[in-house]
């Protein structure tokens, strides 16, 4: 469904992504793992279009998407820190996004987490005087509100309080069940371990691998994705 | 396209600093009418006015207004969204609210107490200016990710077409005195729109006349019908050449 081309980005002498190279294809759920800075962001970022490439490509049900835009339909982007305009309350957001996507998109929307967040009740708040859990919580929503085929979350659950990341993985459990592509980053391994199917691992911009959770557990030994990572990571050193 | 036009027009509408702006335009137009004596005395010290106030409020609300605005394009270039769709909205919004501001601050008093030739070119040079200038703000928004060196960048830029130019210019004048600079001159005068603005009101005044030489040289090139024609084109060439700079930028641009 989505497959990078030796894609690389460089920020002035930093190398963000050098020659990564991916194919995801849909059902999968795909965890992004790597440390602090090792280009799991950009990664994201070039998939949804936000930062171009330097050189390589991206398809998207193979188009590339240097070309096209409407590919953007499909995809529910929930970013690491949400950021909205300071003066729109919390409905107007949400109601600029359904304006946006309308044409386009005449599947009903997904108003569940909407719901379970209880963010019905908060439509009049304003953005900025809303919580960095709250700004989450209004991210999630937006991702999964109009019932895209692909999920990019990138760390779903940091700043949620524990109810709100458990409805979050029971949601993100649900579409994963309906065969839907969903790439996820975090750096609580253990939340992870229930919902992925593949890992990406990812370091100073390099690809290191790419393979089924299966592969990695037998590989290493380890049950547990922290301790199979943590495995790897050693090894490496 | 219509809908984003739509959220950031009347976003910038209900912002109180364009609405401080009409209200001061509005102020000092119906004032000079009614301190002067003759409606073009009055149409001369607007011109003046409107040569240095209208392209520096339209150049640094623009600037800040896009870089407040950082939220709403992130936000927007993640959804199923062409990048000219959003930069030409907000373009459109930022020329369009300005312009109308300028409309009802200066446009409304200029009909109702000098309805003349000079006025209406007054009016049509004002509204370019503003557009200009919103497109020159653009441009330096998009050119730097932080917000103090862009504002910097667009006063700069206010300031070179307000004063440095015409000193350059004037530099250039005295060193070569002695050769004939006519031609110079009007091709100058096509690469600083608010030179040109000057130019086109000044010629349907009177005070043309003291101008001298290379006031009789500018009046036979832009008094006429297609020298008004081509310095509108100058103008509008402006606006679409800075327009679309700044587009190729956003375009390539890493949010």
């Amino acid at each position: 469904m989505i497959i990078a081309n030796n894609v690389t980005k460089k920020f002035g002498k930093l190398i963000a992504l050098n020659n990564v190279s991916v194919t995801c294809n849909k059902g999968e759920c795909i965890a992004l793992i790597g440390p602090n800075g090792s280009g799991k962001t950009t990664f994201i970022k070039s998939i949804l279009g936000m930062v171009v490439p330097d050189s390589g490509f991206i398809t998207f049900n193979g188009k590339n998407i240097i070309h096209d835009w409407m590919y953007r339909r499909h995809i529910g982007y929930m970013p690491q820190i949400g950021r909205y305009p300071d003066n729109m309350t919390i409905g107007q957001v949400f109601n600029m996004m359904k304006d946006i996507r309308s044409v386009e998109n005449s599947k009903p929307v997904d108003e569940s987490l909407t719901r379970y967040f209880g963010l019905d009740q908060l439509l009049q708040k304003r953005m900025r005087t809303l919580s960095g859990g709250t700004r989450q919580k209004v991210s999630a929503s937006l991702a999964f509100l109009f019932d895209p085929d692909v999920l990019i979350l990138d760390e779903p659950t940091a700043g949620l309080d524990p109810l709100a990341s458990e409805i979050l993985k029971e949601k993100i459990k649900s579409e994963k069940e309906k065969g839907k592509l969903i790439l996820i980053t975090s750096h609580i391994l253990s939340e992870l371990d229930e919902l992925i199917t593949h890992v990406i691992y990812m370091q100073e911009g390099n690809l290191q691998f790419h393979k089924k959770l299966s592969d990695l557990q037998k590989d290493t030994g380890e049950e547990k994705l922290s301790r199979a990572i943590a495995a790897v990571m050693s090894k490496k050193q | 396209m219509k809908k984003i036009t739509k959220y950031v027009l009347t976003d910038i509408l209900r912002n109180k600093i364009i609405i401080g702006y009409t209200i001061f335009l509005l102020l000092i137009s119906l004032s000079l009418f009614n301190l002067e004596d003759s409606a073009s005395k009055g149409l001369l010290s607007l011109l003046n006015i409107i040569l240095i106030i209208v392209p520096l409020v339209s150049v640094i609300f623009s600037t800040i207004y896009i870089y407040n605005s950082a939220e709403f394009i992130e936000l927007l270039v993640s959804q199923p969204l062409r990048r000219k769709q959003l930069w030409s909205s907000l373009f459109i919004g930022l020329a369009g609210s300005l312009a109308l501001s300028f409309l009802i601050g200066i446009g409304i008093p200029v009909i109702i107490y000098a309805a003349t030739d000079t006025g209406y070119i007054l009016i049509l040079m004002g509204t370019l200016l503003t557009v200009i200038f919103v497109a020159i703000a653009m441009f330096a928004a998009v050119f730097t990710r932080d917000k103090a060196k862009g504002i910097g960048l667009s006063i700069f830029l206010w300031l070179y077409f307000s004063l440095l130019f015409d000193g350059l210019v004037l530099f250039v004048l005295f060193q070569f005195q002695d050769y004939p600079l006519e031609k110079f001159m009007i091709i100058a005068s096509a690469f600083n729109p608010i030179d040109l603005s000057r130019i086109m009101v000044l010629l349907k005044m009177d005070t043309s006349a003291l101008m001298g030489y290379t006031g009789a040289v500018f009046r036979d090139f832009f008094g006429t019908n297609t020298g008004f024609i081509i310095a509108i084109a100058i103008l509008t060439g402006w606006v679409v050449s800075v327009f679309w700079l700044s587009l190729r930028k956003f375009n390539r641009k890493d949010m």
